[in-house]
């Protein structure tokens, strides 16, 4: 399948800040479920730093812009090759070992709930990859999708709790859970082509990838139940949400900021 | 049964000879002279203004760290052997880091366990895949030692982060020479003041890659709060680097700028005093205000050298501790030349055994225990305190580290009374840059209680000024 993707994030801010700096996830992962035909992120007015690929196999790229700001543009227009790998992230290089995917932070603790639905999902599972698949069903069924529900810093606990979230929910709840049992697992955003079937979605996603022996990272999507197919496009990795943001940045300035988010991902017909 | 306790000074009856000239000088001083120069070190001290607690101890942060004016002093030959086994260590710590980031050999081959490094609050996983100019992630190690014997050292913790007290070491050499310049000319006392310009060096000779020209170098301290602020700001000045705060840095197309008044200037080498959760919030911790951001993107694309390297805490983990003798001999093919305390751990069934059965004669700790909590001091225990110990070892075996209760090493103190034996440690500071340096010399800690073995600061703990006689 071939996917194009326009994702354009303003950054406004209601006063002139003095500055601002961000670092960017913003480029696919290079593995045999994808290839990038054609990749643009342009950011009007900043002074770009030198990219490099980190030790997660990430394309991280930083830049800049000197104030007085009141906006900031990145704005990503592309179109990449996909393929169907069953989730599996076969062919991606990179030097974390998985064990380092088993350390919590404040968004993936687990609490005695999360632990426990962890424990009641793989009881009686027939291997490893049968318990990661049952770790994503009991999340999706334990959280229902309902956006507006939770908001960027609720934690998987919270989530779980209120049995509503988004993606970002479901991936940190699944990542909780499945650490809670021992497995690496951790935080992946990227980009859903939505093909109008009627299941939930967002255009930009995130959904989590538990470490299989034998597979490797494998990625489960519990807010679509599934796992990433040719629809999927991966940018980055993480411990949680805010570990794996595409976008981080910080202005220089007390001003308030405020998001515009436009992203439009579409299949060009062959 | 106390083990016996090896006095630096005396041998027996016997002066060693390190020693002689001192037991002259103690010997000629009145009761008078001496408290008059006590008093004239406390006043330079407090006019340096250095009274910062040494290692973050915490308490009053302008509280003088007592200073003991009876030197420790160490022969050339023993000396040597010091500084070829801190050397090792601080070779074979920089290479375990190097590989931990990279591929992982020593986990590979079961030397030590994955867990302990890769699960590790400290270990980072931004840096993974990294390699920082010439393979160096812990520039300035510093390596805490107990003595127990002529001949016996042994290491209590690696520090490869930012190890603090250096500016003691030059500061109570300055001071012992303005009080006591003759002492200086009857011995021969190897100098410790060219460590500024060692660091200098080493800090130059990590320069990035990008950086084409004399690099620029910065001190980056949490300010003036900041219970060691002396000495960042006192090694700025001795090296003549500036003193900046993540406020006054900048990063740009990839590299870090200082905010001057003629402008931003390129900074190279960043010898940061601030702990890596707070070097930038685009990495770490987002509410740091501390930090620099986009600083470990300029780092991590070759623009500018962090020292030391973010990540190089997984180095001096307690639980790593027990592997660095594995690491010298794994990655330089050595023997260890200065031993490890021996260290038990309750959680392997060999080692339980023996921890349950010699209870009295040990010193127990919680594996993530810090600040004397949750701790056993066997020969200082009841009977009832150790059973009720044992049944807490017991349920959670994995949870506890034993280690013998060490006798320090003495060396004579001026006290009320006179002159009389206090226990002593030793941080030697290493450089590691293009070459490995140390200067002949370290902080002594002196435990100014009678019998203490502990040597904290916060707990009546002083310094004294560390000598090595040349040949």
């Amino acid at each position: 399948m071939i996917l194009t993707v326009e994702h354009v994030t303003t950054y406004l801010y209601d006063a002139p800040v003095r500055g601002v700096v961000q670092s960017h996830r913003l480029t696919p992962s290079v593995f045999e479920g994808q290839r990038v035909l054609d990749w643009r992120i342009a950011v009007p007015g900043a002074v770009a730093g030198d990219g490099f690929r980190d030790g997660a196999g990430d394309w991280v790229q930083g830049c800049s812009l000197r104030g007085p700001v009141t906006e900031v543009t990145v704005a990503v227009t592309g179109q990449v090759e996909t393929m169907d790998l069953a989730g599996v992230l076969r062919g991606h290089r990179e030097i974390v070992p998985p064990d380092a995917y088993l350390r919590d932070t404040p968004a993936t603790d687990p609490d005695a709930a999360l632990s426990d639905l962890g424990q009641m999902a793989v009881a009686g599972a027939r291997d490893p990859l049968d318990a990661a698949h049952r770790l994503s069903a009991a999340v999706a069924d334990a959280i229902a999708y309902r956006p507006g529900a939770t908001h960027a810093h609720t934690t998987a606990a919270e989530a779980l709790a209120k049995g509503e979230g988004v993606c970002q929910d479901h991936a940190q709840a699944l990542i909780a859970a499945a650490r809670s049992t021992g497995r690496p697992a951790r935080y992946v955003s990227g980009y859903l082509f939505a093909s109008g079937d009627g299941t939930p979605h967002e255009a930009a996603h995130a959904w989590a990838e538990l470490h299989v022996p034998g597979l490797g990272w494998v990625g489960f999507d519990p807010a679509n139940r599934c796992c990433p197919d040719e629809r999927y496009i991966r940018l980055g990795s993480g411990f949680d949400a805010r570990d794996a943001a595409p976008i981080r940045g910080t202005a220089r300035g007390g001003a308030d900021e405020r998001l515009e988010v436009a992203l439009a991902i579409q299949s060009v017909q062959q | 049964m106390a083990p016996a306790v090896f006095n630096e000074m005396y041998d027996g009856g016997k002066v060693r000879p390190p020693y002689r000239q001192l037991e002259d000088w103690t010997a000629d001083m009145p009761a008078a002279l001496r408290s008059l120069k006590q008093k004239e070190a406390e006043a330079l001290f407090r006019r340096i203004g250095i009274t910062f607690a040494v290692y973050g101890e915490g308490g009053d942060p302008d509280r003088l760290i007592p200073f003991d004016m009876f030197p420790r002093v160490f022969t050339a030959a023993e000396w040597t052997r010091l500084e070829r086994g801190i050397k090792q260590r601080a070779r074979a710590l920089n290479a375990f880091l190097m590989d931990v980031y990279g591929r992982g050999e020593i986990v590979r081959a079961g030397r030590i366990p994955g867990r302990l490094v890769y699960r590790n609050e400290a270990y980072e996983k931004a840096v993974a895949g990294f390699v920082p100019p010439r393979g160096v992630y812990s520039h300035i190690v510093g390596i805490d030692l107990v003595r127990t014997g002529p001949d016996e050292f042994f290491v209590l913790e690696d520090n490869c982060r930012t190890p603090s007290g250096v500016s003691y070491m030059l500061e109570n050499r300055e001071i012992m020479m303005r009080m006591f310049p003759a002492l200086f000319q009857e011995n021969r006392i190897a100098p410790v003041d060219s460590y500024p310009d060692l660091l200098r060096r080493t800090l130059t000779s990590v320069a990035p890659a990008k950086c084409d020209r004399d690099p620029t170098i910065a001190i980056l301290t949490p300010g003036h709060f900041n219970s060691a602020y002396y000495e960042h700001s006192f090694l700025a000045d001795l090296m003549g680097v500036e003193l900046v705060e993540g406020q006054d840095l900048f990063v740009e197309g990839g590299l870090v700028y200082m905010r001057t008044t003629q402008g931003p200037q390129r900074v190279d080498v960043i010898y940061r005093r601030i702990d890596d959760a707070f070097l930038d919030p685009l990495c770490f911790r987002p509410d740091s205000a501390l930090g620099v951001p986009g600083l470990m993107d300029a780092y991590r694309s070759g623009g500018v050298t962090i020292c030391s390297a973010p990540g190089a805490g997984v180095a001096d983990d307690k639980a790593i501790y027990t592997y660095v003798p594995e690491m010298i001999r794994f990655y330089l093919g050595e023997a260890p030349i200065l031993q490890n305390v021996p260290t038990w751990q309750c959680g392997r069934d060999e080692d339980l055994g023996h921890v349950l059965d010699n209870l009295p004669e040990l010193v127990v700790k919680e594996v993530h225990g810090s600040g004397g909590y949750g701790m056993l001091v066997g020969p200082k225990s009841t009977r009832e305190q150790i059973a009720a110990f044992a049944d807490r070892i017991k349920a959670n075996p994995s949870n506890y580290i034993a280690q013998p209760t060490l006798a320090l090493s003495t060396v004579p103190t001026f006290v009320d009374e006179g002159v009389a034996p206090r226990h002593v440690d030793l941080r030697p500071y290493c450089l590691v840059g293009e070459r490995v340096e140390l200067v002949p010399g370290g902080l002594t800690r002196v435990a100014l209680t009678e019998g203490s073995l502990v040597v904290n600061s916060s707990q009546g703990g002083g310094v004294k000024d560390t000598w090595v006689l040349a040949e």
